[in-house]
């Protein structure tokens, strides 16, 4: 398998692919730290803000990538509050970079972290806890001793799903990514670039490659949910 | 009696204008969309009762659209070769004819342009130099071979940021992501940017000419007022309006 994608793609096209899973594979990592709490907070909290905070966690589903992107341009670039901040922390403006790229992936796939563990943890429900709690578990023990093994499918799912999605991302990376080689040249901008300059067999083989991919992550979503199991 | 006649003559006029109101449709490079905007006016106001719409876009997407058959009535790409390749598959219905030939500058929203020259971009006060994606973007182009021909490529290579087109570029300088950028001498003098930093016009033995046409589709062949928009296109008032824009044809001068 390896050897025949090799001959049918490019250097450059394997270093974008190899970018874009080093990119969605970090995503996912960060977002399984930052999801998760907000998860949790959202699946039992009982505030009035909980419905204000999940609205703004959907956003990025609604807002078209332009309005993500050009804002995202703004406030990274040097005249930015988070531009200033990074040039305060020496780090430089964040545009053109791979961790801009992080960045915008962080706040783009999002919901598809929260929302499914968001369900996991509500069906998970009170009453696990509750015994927990009787067997003297601490709040934290029992979140990863008892929520988070019951939630494990829904962890699964909004990894895969924070995946792919992060690897389908075009809009933000081509406003913010600067189409650097192996810095923020992913495969979705790859893609473009090749129709653009009219190079259509390299588009298709590389379009092919994505076909592939996403058809294999959402089978294995789906092949391994058997459907919807009430009260799981 | 003559009289008669000719208010006759203006009615009948008149009443088949309006019943025989045509509309064109027009695809124009993006970096035409100020100076467009303006000729469209003007033509319309000299044929009352006509619709001209303006579409704005890369001229890479619009020549594979039409030969997809899209429905637009001319075609004004920023490459001329776009331009001819559709005429050589037939799906031209007049000669290529060009419009301007494209010029790059160098353009900066915070330091004075005027006063640089491309040997100012190896400065390493300038951390990022914004230009359009050579690989398809016709502007884009001609600034990687005005960078090789100074003998600058190389060293400022690692400082490169691509836009996706010439107004992308504009915009990475605009919002102070990149220091400077290589734009189109269209862009630079928009009032949008004319305000800011100015620019330093590069000169053009450094790159291949940007050579820039339009052609009338095989779907508007017959169409009187496709005709009549290509002609307008060369009449002195269009000339003033594309030269106000930075579009200027061997021979003209742009405005500074």
């Amino acid at each position: 398998m390896i050897p025949t994608i090799h001959i049918m793609l490019t250097n450059s096209d394997l270093q974008a692919i190899g970018l874009t899973v080093k990119l969605a594979g970090i995503v996912t990592v960060l977002l399984l730290l930052i999801g998760t709490p907000i998860a949790w907070w959202l699946a039992r909290a009982k505030t009035w803000w909980k419905g204000p905070v999940g609205a703004v966690v959907a956003l990025p589903l609604v807002l078209p990538p332009s309005v993500l992107g050009f804002y995202l341009l703004l406030v990274m670039g040097p005249n930015g509050p988070l531009g200033q901040a990074t040039r305060a922390l020496g780090i430089g403006p964040l545009p053109f970079t791979f961790w801009g790229l992080v960045v915008a992936s962080v706040f783009y796939s999002l919901p598809f972290m929260v929302q499914p563990l968001q369900s996991a943890f509500e069906a998970v429900g009170e009453r696990p806890l509750e015994v927990a709690a009787t067997l003297r578990a601490s709040p934290l023990d029992a979140f990863f001793t008892v929520a988070v093994p019951l939630a494990l499918p829904g962890f699964l799912t909004a990894s895969i799903l924070t995946f792919a999605h992060t690897v389908g991302e075009f809009g933000v990376v081509l406003m913010i990514g600067g189409n650097l080689p192996g810095v923020t040249r992913v495969v979705s901008v790859q893609i473009y670039d090749h129709v653009e300059a009219l190079e259509y067999a390299p588009a298709h083989r590389l379009a092919a490659v994505m076909m592939i991919f996403s058809f294999l992550v959402l089978l294995a979503l789906y092949a391994w949910r058997p459907g919807p199991k009430k009260g799981a | 009696m003559k009289i008669v006649a000719s208010l006759f003559v203006a009615c009948s006029l008149l009443l088949s204008g309006a019943a025989h109101a045509d509309k064109i449709t027009v695809a124009a490079a993006a970096d035409l969309k100020f100076a467009m905007d303006e000729i469209a006016a003007s033509f319309k106001e000299a044929n009352a009762g006509h619709e001209v719409d303006v579409i704005y876009g890369s001229s890479g997407k619009f020549h594979t659209q039409i030969q997809q058959g899209a429905p637009y009535d001319l075609f004004f790409s920023a490459d001329i070769g776009f331009a001819r390749e559709l005429a050589t598959n037939g799906l031209a219905a007049s000669d290529v004819k060009p419009y301007a030939v494209g010029r790059i500058v160098l353009w900066s929203g915070s330091r004075d342009a005027t006063k640089m020259t491309l040997a100012s971009l190896t400065d390493p006060t300038i951390a990022r130099i914004a230009i359009a994606n050579p690989k398809h973007a016709p502007y884009g182009k001609r600034a990687e071979e005005a960078l090789r021909a100074s003998g600058l490529w190389e060293k400022v290579e690692s400082k490169l940021v691509l836009g996706e087109n010439i107004a992308q570029t504009a915009q990475y300088v605009q919002t102070g992501n990149a220091e400077v950028g290589i734009i189109a001498l269209a862009l630079a003098v928009n009032p949008e940017l004319a305000g800011k930093g100015g620019y330093w016009l590069i000169p053009d033995t450094l790159h291949e000419p940007l050579e820039q046409g339009f052609v009338i589709t095989k779907r508007a062949a017959g169409n009187a007022l496709a005709g009549r928009f290509a002609e307008y296109i060369g009449s002195t008032p269009a000339r003033v309006i594309m030269v106000k824009y930075g579009f200027v044809l061997p021979g003209e001068v742009a405005a500074k």
